[in-house]
């Protein structure tokens, strides 16, 4: 079995354990969330030694050129020397707003120590000393001084439980990323698009409606947000604000369980899309949020016709449980 | 020295994926594909499960293979491919739908007869391997 070099130290992996496993089966505190390639936590850079193509898929070219790769998906043929991340890859931030969205949404925004270039819908690795890594989508512009995320209070969670009832503004925090590639790609500026999300699934899709608009987007762009009741709805009044002023673009916030005929529609989410477009061939859709709902609202939108290459979607993975 | 019948008859054989559209034709027959791969009663329960992105990945790799382009399969990968399929009731009634499927679909993006008749073939090259036997 081949060995790893982290911080001076040799550890072996055991039969088809990945990087990251084997570190912290050996007590190493490696920053880590979702453990499967998804969240861009447990980045990590090979000083020495063949990078198997799967550790670094997804990643920038420029990073993969450096010998980025995640320690989640890589499991070497050969020895491997693990050096830490660089500051290229990781950025210190300030907190400078927590706000409450709803009972359980909270806007933070931070300013990073240095320009973080992204593009709206990607996500970050939120960090904080000691490994605890969590990854958020990015619901601001890149030319906003300041980043912003809506982070959800997961029961027992413990990045969301401390930005709840503990960040306080001036606090630090590193950042890494961004990663994924669900955004905005300008061209084709008449195709009319599908932007679908729940819960915090909305974050990346704030960015994208407004980065749509600002590249002068003219086809008509449908934001359709979806909640379990009208408590877990957000941003409601400044969505309707912002499509106020544009005739072409449209929110329409859903909820699960409620009432007919106020103005939420009501039903599930993908229920309330495909009722309103059965026919979206020629579409282009971004779907983000809650896995399971990621992935069969991508099959319902392929299935009505969406090309299969216009369909962006960004499924949040659960930190995995504590073993 | 290839004797000019053989070279001829390689460059036919070489160029029914080039015929066809290379690249460009996979990727326009893959979406209509899959789309009738899905809602096709006989066979999609056996693609129910899996991620979109990762079956479009896979159809590409089926069809390019298909048209005789390149694809580094191996019986070895197609067997373990399939294995876990096999044990789930995977059987010939599948394939033939598959490759009927296959047909249809290059029928609607305008393929000529006598090339999906080569493509059908090419793709019935495979079954042992598919099937596991």
């Amino acid at each position: 079995m081949p060995a790893i070099t982290y911080e001076g130290q040799s550890y072996s992996l055991a039969a088809n354990e990945n990087v990251l496993d084997a570190l912290l089966r050996n007590g190493v505190n490696a920053a880590h969330s979702c453990k499967a390639g998804g969240c861009g936590s447990c980045l990590m850079r090979a000083a020495e030694g063949p990078i198997p193509a799967r550790a670094q898929s997804g990643l920038k070219d420029a990073w993969k050129a450096q010998g980025y790769f995640l320690a989640c998906l890589c499991l070497p043929d050969k020895d491997l020397a693990i050096t830490t991340v660089g500051a290229d890859a990781q950025l210190g931030a300030t907190i400078t707003g927590l706000e409450l969205l709803s009972p359980d949404v909270l806007r933070v925004r931070l300013r990073c120590d240095a320009p973080l270039g992204f593009r709206a819908g990607q996500y970050v690795s939120l960090q904080r000393e000691g490994g605890l890594a969590r990854s958020y989508s990015i619901a601001s512009l890149p030319e906003e001084s300041d980043l912003e995320l809506h982070v959800r209070r997961i029961a027992g969670g413990k990045m969301s439980g401390w930005l709840h009832d503990e960040a306080r503004i001036s606090d630090r925090l590193s950042v890494l990323g961004p990663s994924g590639d669900c955004f905005y790609v300008p061209g084709k500026e008449e195709q009319p698009l599908l932007l679908v999300g729940t819960g915090t699934g909305l974050a990346p899709l704030y960015g994208i409606l407004r980065d749509a608009i600002r590249h002068g987007h003219r086809g008509p762009i449908h934001l359709f947000h979806g909640a379990l009741h009208k408590g877990g709805l957000y941003l409601v009044e400044e969505l309707r604000r912002l499509v106020s002023g544009h005739a072409h673009v449209e929110y329409i916030p859903a909820v699960l369980n409620g009432a007919e005929g106020g103005d939420l529609a009501v039903g599930s989410i993908d229920q309330v899309v495909l009722k309103r477009f059965p026919k979206l061939a020629g579409w282009r859709g971004y779907v983000c949020g809650d896995p399971a709902l990621v992935q069969s609202l991508k099959k319902k939108l392929f299935l009505s016709g969406m090309a299969s290459r216009d369909i962006y979607a960004d499924a949040f993975l659960p930190a995995p449980p504590v073993s | 020295m290839l004797h000019p019948e053989c070279i001829i008859m390689e460059l036919v054989e070489q160029s029914l994926y080039q015929q066809l559209g290379g690249e460009a034709a996979v990727d326009a027959a893959v979406d209509v594909f899959y789309r009738k791969v899905l809602t096709d009663d006989r066979v999609s329960h056996f693609f129910d499960d899996i991620d979109m992105d990762v079956q479009i990945a896979k159809q590409k790799g089926f069809l390019t293979m298909s048209f005789g382009g390149p694809v580094a399969y191996t019986g070895r990968d197609l067997r373990n491919g399939h294995a876990r399929l096999v044990e789930r009731g995977l059987n010939d009634s599948h394939v033939d739908a598959v490759i009927e499927i296959l047909g249809e679909s290059l029928r609607e993006v305008g393929a000529p007869e006598h090339l999906i008749q080569k493509v059908a073939a090419i793709a019935e090259s495979v079954r042992g391997d598919v099937l596991n036997r």
